[in-house]
């Protein structure tokens, strides 16, 4: 499947990871440098073993073995001081990283205008946060501690191998590139079967996942055993692709054990040779052979890390698209602070949104509203009532005309300045967790808690939270769960009553209100807040039908624009809705409405 | 909806990955490994005998290295001869036992991957089938999430402790124990001294590892809470944009931020000592067999040479490199035992029980009038009910007639939700449920279909007690439309087909017809081939509906739960559907939850629900005509008129 990133290229990605780094730099060059001084001390000790055999205990003497254990712990004990120092710089490098990539996306999440937000869905994003942030953070770990430190490993082994056999350590260069030849293949061959494996796997856990939410779907159908054969279908598929992949991997193995126990018996028979001719030392055969295994261990180590850091790749890219995310909607420079008054004007807008193809969602909707009126919007869903509110709090830009709140065009406010006296209580509206009045006080951080209590009065929120335990301060679970719809829809308009806005917007946000208390929340509007503009979205034509004036919607246009008994009159769509809400079985039907 | 609650509420979020605290680590590994050993017990014997093999084929090597000095070079440079030949004999020996060592070695890394992969196979079924026959309650009670971690984390931890772990685990002790043993043949007292310096090293990773545990999980916390917080935000972005909150939002962030890269921080350094603390100690450990065995060999203390040190000094080398790994395997095992307990948890949940024994038969109607079992697809349902008194089989047709005779139920058995509820429907009624959220409407309807068994009363299925009907045959009996709309991923035909298997195209498509889905189903891409993925998420909420609709209809069941059924479409489209709907609902007793009055008002019977219990029942008319809570919330609807 093509996806939205695959378009990056790995160098883009990286790159802009690794400009991430920032106040780590120190660290991430800290952690190879240590690394590599490891592997020095590490190297040396194979050396230091064989004097120990060789002027040491072969020799017999005494004096030799303290000497150069003395040294060898001395250069252990560098070596350990390096590794842990390593270690720690290591850590914290990509602790770090992490850390910045993290605050990097956020931040820049928090400029995205709707219409980025909309691309992504919220999973999406969030594991972009989270997972492929772990995965990079640890392939940078690999990255500083492993890549610099097997590479200098077989060079420097390579190097000490060379000094006290040239001709034995040919062996060694041979073996190595022989093996790195094959591995590069099996790896590539074997990522390529991995990769397929992995997507496979993921629907694997999306079937899963729908099993999961949809169970009482299942089980109202009986649908167990149809579900049970899908899923053991799709296990045996991915059974044999693991084992296909896996299998492949497998191969390394003799071919790895088989490089090392030939060079091991070539050295050794060669070796025996120049020791007799007195071209070598015991010691230094040990040597030779100790510095063998460690060359095509570490060669182990970098197919492995090559294989790590690249199956990070596909997070790279995802971090890297949201960094580079552009935010659409741009303030011009010397923006307009304040907003006079509630008047808005729609003139000749259409709108479309990114990417869409096809007819425009809005399309020439021209109307203007005085402030302080109530205006109802009301169509069937699909008719883009929620698009059209949308582009009053410059939430998304017109594509063509304008719309004006307070007599000047949106996209000439600030637009915190814009949004915060146009309050729009959104359809999919959310609460946070944390008390009651600190949600509320997302609205105005300053609010007193007598002003919150008289904007949850007005939204009819009062009666509720009064009931609650701990009042306004009864916690709120995340995305209000421990609240009911109709509960957490009031919470929401009180929240944005406090904002103190001279619109405010209602989108279909009393739907799991009963009427009676709908009826009551819009009484309090206009009682309380007679010169705010209400623009309310609804359902229900008893909603909207004591409005001053009400938008019929439909397919992207204004149908109609009249109050209540006019378009009862001369509206075929408001007809149709007053009738299908009011008139129900025909018991009081007008006989043929049209 | 009640359940739904306690499942959110309950849902604590898992940490992944966190240090885990296993209660019964020997048993559960006991557990692990006779589910393997269930299936691939010859397999596993053959992968041991080959590991086996492998180590001692590398031992034999180390051992060879030292005769290689001692027997052959050392002898041929005191007798300067240069006579090769019993060298090259060992050599090929030993060139032999090395073939057979990797033959060994791929042998067993091959059947191991046959032993993990099939091994997951068989417990990825096992817990999906599992899965499948839980009740309802067991998915109320436990996050979705936490669920889904069991079959990606839990398992892939499971997958590598199988087919990594514990072969090389093995290997490492095989190792170890062989060359222990080599050690002590050559030399004990030499053996003790790198025992003693084997149990520092063991010792120094495990406060290393406590330590790092105790980071782990620190980190563990601050990562739950910094996810938990960016879900919160990603979840509510748009709020956070309309009400200007960036700021605040990015400055909380940034706290978390700041003690997850903390914790993170110690959490990987400690872990990163351990790799230098183990190599540094074997190298000090190297140190001191040759001090102390120079001193022994020199001073003829004992019965140690100088060429027994050297193969000593080899080994104690090679011990290094097994120990570390043992170390470091043996806390993938304790990680992946933690799934293991999570996995198994979930296989000995109790399944849903079901006793039933009648069972819903195709009938036909002889001259008689009596109702004959039949093979054939017939447009007569019967309940076929075998009395064990006798030993005989009556036939009762099945008409969708329902009884609820005084039932009280709770979702736990200290808290009543539905009190003493008594309702009857006719074949071919429609009863219509209202009352405010949490009333317990959607409760009874699940209660129709054994979604939940009821605390005390009866229902009465066509005269028989639920109980007593299989809840397959029950379920089939009973269309369901629900409130939250679940789709499949799969074409559009799929899922309609969902509610008959065997429906043939023009049925499905005559389905979508009759709920008016067709059109829009037509104006798709690729029509009823149309792919849906992730539950229809390109779809709006309304074609999400009919779809399920459609679903429902396809089954055409002799009775109906439609639970808020049109609630998410608009009311134009509602009165499109509804033409459906009564087209479907013709015949069938249908039960209806609706929050908007004009969908329920035509019912027979109008039930009104508060906390639990019936208050008014009775037609539209009458319940008008009572002035009661009906009347409000009818009247309420108009108020403003």
């Amino acid at each position: 499947m093509e996806k939205s990133y695959d378009k990056i290229s790995l160098k883009a990605a990286a790159l802009r990871i690794l400009g991430e780094v920032k106040e780590f730099k120190k660290d991430s060059i800290l952690t190879p440098v240590f690394m590599i001084l490891e592997v020095v001390c590490e190297m040396i000790i194979p050396f230091l073993m064989s004097v120990i055999i060789d002027k040491g205990v072969t020799a017999g003497d005494l004096n030799a073995i303290y000497r150069t254990g003395f040294l060898m712990i001395i250069t252990a004990l560098c070596g350990l001081t390096a590794g842990m120092l390593g270690g720690k710089y290591g850590a914290s490098a990509s602790a770090g990283l992490a850390k910045n990539l993290r605050a990097s996306m956020f931040r820049r999440i928090q400029l995205y205008s709707f219409e980025n937000i909309d691309k992504y869905s919220t999973a999406g994003l969030v594991t972009r946060l989270t997972t492929d942030v772990t995965n990079v953070q640890n392939a940078y770990m690999m990255l500083l501690r492993m890549f610099m430190r097997a590479p200098s490993s077989i060079i420097v082994a390579m190097f000490m191998a060379f000094m006290i056999s040239p001709r034995l350590a040919s062996i060694y260069l041979f073996a190595v590139i022989v093996l790195a030849v094959f591995m590069g293949f099996i790896m590539s061959r074997a990522t390529k079967y991995f990769t397929a494996t992995f997507e496979k796997y993921d629907a694997l856990n999306e079937s899963v996942q729908e099993n999961v939410s949809a169970i009482r779907v299942v089980k109202a159908f009986v649908r167990e055993d149809y579900e049970n054969d899908k899923f053991k279908k799709a296990t045996e598929n991915i059974y044999r692709m693991f084992v296909k992949a896996e299998g492949t991997v497998v191969l390394n193995m003799p071919v790895m054990m088989a490089a090392v126990y030939t060079c091991i018996l070539l050295i050794s028979w060669l070796g025996a040779h120049m020791i007799v001719v007195d071209e070598l030392t015991t010691g230094q055969l040990m040597s030779l052979l100790a510095y063998c295994m460690n060359i095509l261990m570490s060669l182990m180590m970098v197919a492995m890390v090559v294989v790590m850091v690249g199956m990070s790749e596909a997070s790279a890219k995802r971090i890297t698209e949201v960094l580079d995310e552009e935010p659409v909607l741009r303030q011009k420079s010397d923006p307009i602070g304040t907003v006079a008054d509630g008047s808005i004007t729609f003139d000749h807008v259409e709108f479309s949104y990114a990417g869409q193809s096809g007819d425009p969602v809005l399309k020439d909707i021209d109307f203007s509203v005085k402030s302080g009126e109530t205006i109802g919007i009301i169509g069937g869903t699909g008719s883009s009532k929620s698009s059209l509110v949308n582009l009053i709090s410059r939430l998304y830009d017109v594509t063509k005309g304008s719309v004006s709140v307070g007599g000047i065009d949106v996209r000439d406010y600030d637009i915190h300045k814009l949004r915060d006296s146009v309050a729009v209580v959104l359809q999919k509206n959310e609460l946070f967790s944390g008390t009651i009045l600190e949600n509320l006080r997302w609205g105005n951080e300053n609010a007193t808690e007598e002003q919150c209590r008289r904007a949850c009065e007005i939204a009819c929120a009062d009666e509720f939270i009064e009931r609650m335990p701990d009042g306004y301060y009864t916690h709120i679970e995340q995305g209000g769960n421990n609240v009911s719809g109709g509960q957490k829809q009031r919470l929401c308009i009180a929240r944005a009553l406090l904002k103190k806005p001279k619109i405010l917007i209602l989108d279909d946000s009393t739907s799991a209100v009963d009427t009676a208390t709908d009826a009551k929340i819009r009484k309090g509007f206009s009682d309380e807040l007679p010169d705010m503009t209400k623009i309310i979205i609804a359902q229900r034509i008893s909603s909207v039908q004591s409005a001053d004036k009400i938008i019929v919607m439909d397919n992207g246009r204004i149908d109609g624009f009249d109050t209540h008994e006019n378009l009862l009159k001369n509206n075929v769509i408001y007809r149709d809705v007053f009738e299908s809400q009011n008139g129900g079985s025909g018991d009081f039907d007008e006989k043929g409405g049209e | 909806m009640a359940g739904e609650k306690v499942k959110e509420i309950g849902g604590m979020r898992r940490g992944r990955g966190q240090r885990p605290k296993v209660k019964n680590p020997g048993k559960l590994f006991a557990r692990v490994m006779g589910y393997v050993l269930s299936r691939y017990t010859l397999q596993m014997i053959v992968v041991i005998v080959c590991i086996f093999i492998g180590v001692l084929a590398n031992v034999q090597g180390t051992l060879f290295m030292q005769q290689l000095i001692d027997s052959y070079i050392l002898p041929m440079l005191q007798n300067k001869s240069s006579d090769f030949g019993p060298l090259a004999a060992a050599m090929t020996k030993v060139a032999g036992f090395y073939a057979v060592g990797v033959i060994a070695s791929f042998t067993y890394q091959k059947i191991m991957i046959y032993v993990g992969q099939g091994t997951l196979l068989r417990l990825r079924n096992d817990l999906f089938v599992h899965m499948e026959s839980l009740p309802i309650k067991y998915f109320d009670t436990h996050a979705h999430g936490d669920i889904m971690s069991i079959y990606t984390n839990d398992i892939d931890t499971l997958r590598q402790m199988i087919s990594q772990a514990m072969p090389q685990f093995l290997n490492s002790v095989i190792m170890v124990v062989s060359v222990i043993a080599s050690m002590i043949i050559l030399d004990v007292p030499l053996t003790i001294v790198t025992l003693l310096m084997v149990g520092v090293m063991l010792f120094t990773s495990g406060q290393l590892g406590k330590r790092s545990g105790k980071f782990f999980h620190d980190q563990q916390a601050s990562l739950g809470s910094l996810n938990g917080y960016i879900e919160e935000m990603m979840n509510g972005q748009k709020v956070v944009k309309v009400f200007c909150h960036e700021d605040a939002a990015i400055e909380e962030f940034d706290k978390r931020n700041e003690a997850l890269y903390r914790s993170a921080y110690n959490a990987n350094t400690f872990a990163n000592f351990m790799g230098p603390v183990n190599a540094q100690l074997g190298n000090l450990s190297y140190v001191i067999c040759a001090i102390v065995g120079g001193i022994l060999a020199l001073n003829n203390i004992g019965t140690l040479t100088l060429g027994k040190l050297a193969s000593f000094l080899t080994f104690n080398k090679s011990l290094n490199m097994p120990i570390s790994q043992v170390s470091m395997q043996f806390n993938s095992v304790i990680m992946a035992l933690a799934g293991a307990e999570r996995i198994f948890s979930l296989l000995d949940e109790t399944p849903e029980t079901d006793d039933g024994y009648v069972k819903l038969v195709n009938a036909e109607i002889d001259k008689d009038g009596n109702i004959i079992e039949t093979e054939k697809k017939t447009d007569i349902w019967a309940w076929k009910h075998y009395h064990k008194a006798d030993n005989t089989i009556t036939y009762t047709k099945q008409q969708g007639r329902v009884d609820f005779l005084g039932v009280d139920f709770g979702y736990d058995e200290k808290k009543i939700v539905l009190h003493d509820i008594k309702m009857f429907a006719e074949p071919g009624q429609k009863i219509a449920f209202v009352g405010s959220t949490g009333a317990g409407k959607t409760t009874i309807t699940n209660l129709i279909n054994r979604f939940y068994d009821i605390q005390d009363g009866k229902i009465r299925y066509d005269d028989i007690n639920i109980n007593k009907i299989c809840k397959g045959d029950l379920r089939r009996s009973l269309g369901m439309v629900l409130q939250d709309v679940h789709l499949f991923t799969g074409t559009i035909k799929d899922n309609i087909r969902y509610g008959r298997l065997d429906a043939t195209d023009e049925e499905v498509i005559a389905a979508a017809k009759l709920v008016n889905a067709d059109g829009f189903i037509r104006r798709l891409p690729n029509g009823y081939d149309t792919m849906i993925t992730g539950d229809g998420a390109s779809l709006s909420q309304g074609q999400r509906q009919l779809l399920s609709i459609a679903r429902a209809a396809v089954a055409d069941p002799p009775a109906l739960i439609l639970d808020e059924a049109t609630s998410s479409i608009d009311t134009r489209t509602e009165k499109i559907v509804q033409n459906g709907m009564d087209q479907l609902m013709k015949g069938r007793t249908t039960f209806v939850i609706a929050h908007r009055l004009s969908t329920i008002r035509n019912s027979d019977c109008i039930m009104v629900l508060e906390q639990g219990r019936i208050i008014e029942r009775g037609s539209h008319d009458d319940l008008i005509a009572q002035k009661g809570r009906y009347y409000q919330l009818y009247t309420g609807n108009k108020i403003a008129q």
